[in-house]
């Protein structure tokens, strides 16, 4: 095997996904055109875009929740391991188990602080009560919410604040340990304090998590990501080092975008 | 005049939106102050009708339980029936009124509350969904004595189980169902789409999530749906009707299977019966207030095993 080869097998190994010529259709309407990239292992990638421009659709593909919505019709491969996720074998309980996921607006089930962290270990089958409480536990550290909530984690977890909430919705997402977490637009529901809370998590979770982010906010991409991809009009127009899209973009419209021209 | 609001143009050509100013909001106190008085007004309008229903209500009440005085005893309600009124007792109806709850209620809610599950979560919407949806609620409008004419149909001559608890009990639960099922899509559709996501987003299959997140968050809106109607289908007196109830049953009822007469059905036949025996008013009265009593004990169990629901979630 030729060196090349080798380093680019090596290469194929480190990506977490390999999108490939993925297009999408809602009805009549394509909202995704012919987009393809790499996402890293270990590495924040932040999508930019105006509203509309398919950035949700895109990052709700990637676990096939967009699924949910029954006019949805797609083409072309996104290889996770090495396997299309749109293929028939594939099981998308499975898939959304390694690819877990938090929404824009902060979604605890109406439940304890403790029932919401390890709902997804008891549908996976634990139920040592000792084991389920370290799970929660850790979660809640991993997520930098335990000394918050340590006291009380028997109260209903409407009690807590917005930003709280979405980093139980983290917690909640970690504890099924996925290798992946996606995130739409998670802080566009938070205050700015809330927000800097969520940016710093997201800084130490990338050294456990792939991390792929929706963001509305350019600043926030270049705060925490390491590449960006801008889309608009539902096509991949850039994909790169973030501090490249920001500073010296290769695409007018990605200048025009990031330098606030419009969006 | 011109009442439109409009672009125009400025000097460097670029278009302004320049606002209607042809009016003018002025404060008329007369006015206001009129309209103040008829707000206050319609509180004591709207109160009125609370206060007739309520007087309705009580008068009712009030006659039966000066008819029931006196009738109504330990006698009465261990006894059996019988054609002289100062002998007869319930004990037999009740028991008859508790199978026939006992079977409504399983079979209402399993087969109510699955098929709104069916509907709200499975089936692919589109035409056929549309149609069934707008039957089941048709079906909810239609009068009892059509029911119990299906029940004799199905129930007392196909399957051959005459007028027994069983065939009484499956006709009752045909006529609540479509409430039932009607109460509990409304139920279903409202537990947010986001809850749903979140547990499907980890990975959750689709009937964990009913399981687990909708049916929790569904369980007080399905059971208020559900004892509404259960209380409806335990006073009804038609279909048992229809289905030939008998007047006098001097037996009481072991299972499932034997002949029964329910505690409607009494005050029914009684009712009919006070020209020649004016006393059966009596205990049709008596009756009455036993039957108030169960619905009365029956919505309050429900209500509270409902609150004990919500305040677990």
């Amino acid at each position: 095997m030729s060196e090349s080869v080798k380093n680019l097998k090596e290469y194929k190994n480190n990506l977490a996904y390999d999108v490939k010529n993925l297009s999408l259709w809602y009805g009549k309407d394509q909202a995704l055109k012919d987009i393809s990239f790499e996402i890293e292992k270990y590495q924040v990638t932040a999508i930019i875009g105006p509203s509309g421009c398919g950035k949700s659709t895109f990052i709700k593909s990637l676990n096939r929740m967009i699924e949910n919505i029954p006019i949805v019709r797609t083409e072309g491969e996104i290889l996770y391991k090495n396997k299309d996720i749109f293929d028939k074998s594939v099981k998308v309980e499975e898939l959304r188990t390694k690819v877990g996921m938090v929404f824009q607006k902060p979604n605890p089930f109406p439940k304890s602080i403790y029932e919401n962290v390890v709902y997804g270990p008891k549908i996976h089958g634990i139920k040592d009560k000792a084991l389920l409480m370290e799970i929660a536990e850790s979660s809640l550290k991993g997520a930098a919410l335990w000394d918050e909530v340590k006291d009380r984690l028997d109260d209903n977890a409407y009690g807590l604040s917005g930003g709280q909430q979405q980093r139980l919705c983290i917690a909640r997402a970690m504890a099924v340990q996925p290798e992946i977490i996606l995130m739409d637009e998670p802080t566009s529901a938070l205050d700015p304090i809330a927000t800097y809370k969520i940016e710093e998590l997201i800084d130490q979770l990338k050294k456990n998590y792939t991390i792929v982010i929706v963001t509305h906010s350019m600043q926030q991409a270049a705060r925490i990501s390491d590449k960006t991809a801008f889309l608009l009009m539902g096509e991949l127009i850039e994909f790169d080092k973030t501090e490249k899209v920001f500073s010296n973009p290769r695409d007018k419209r990605t200048e025009d975008y990031v330098t606030g021209r419009f969006g | 005049m011109n009442y439109e609001s409009q672009f125009i143009k400025d000097n460097k050509g670029e278009s302004k939106y320049e606002f209607m100013s042809n009016y003018k909001i002025e404060i008329d106190e007369k006015r206001i102050s009129r309209r103040i008085k008829l707000s206050n007004a319609s509180r004591y309008i709207f109160s009125l009708s609370l206060i007739f229903a309520l007087l309705v209500l009580v008068i009712l009440l009030y006659r039966i339980g000066v008819d029931s005085i006196g009738w109504l005893n330990i006698n009465f309600l261990t006894g059996r029936l019988s054609i002289f009124p100062e002998k007869a007792g319930i004990f037999s109806v009740i028991i008859g009124s508790v199978y026939l709850t006992l079977i409504v209620i399983p079979v209402t809610l399993v087969l109510g509350v699955s098929t709104a599950i069916y509907l709200e979560e499975y089936a692919s919407s589109g035409k056929i969904k549309r149609v069934i949806n707008t039957n089941i609620s048709n079906l909810a409008s239609v009068p009892s004595v059509i029911f119990g004419l299906l029940g004799l149909t199905v129930f007392s001559r196909m399957l051959n189980l005459g007028s027994s608890i069983l065939a009484g009990g499956l006709t009752l639960s045909l006529l609540v169902l479509p409430i039932i099922v009607v109460s509990s899509q409304e139920a279903i559709k409202a537990v947010p789409g986001f809850l749903k996501e979140a547990s499907l987003a980890m990975g959750a299959t689709k009937w964990t999530t009913i399981r687990k997140v909708i049916l929790p968050v569904a369980i007080p809106g399905i059971l208020t749906g559900s004892i509404l109607s259960i209380s409806r289908a335990i006073g009804e007196t038609a279909p048992l009707v229809v289905l030939g109830i008998p007047t006098l049953i001097l037996t009481t009822p072991d299972t499932i299977f034997d002949d029964f007469t329910a505690l409607p059905i009494q005050i029914y036949y009684w009712t009919l019966d006070t020209v020649l025996t004016p006393e059966y008013a009596n205990l049709a009265a008596a009756t009455i207030v036993v039957l108030l009593l169960v619905l009365f004990i029956m919505n309050s169990t429900a209500i509270i095993i409902r609150n004990k629901f919500q305040k677990k979630f």
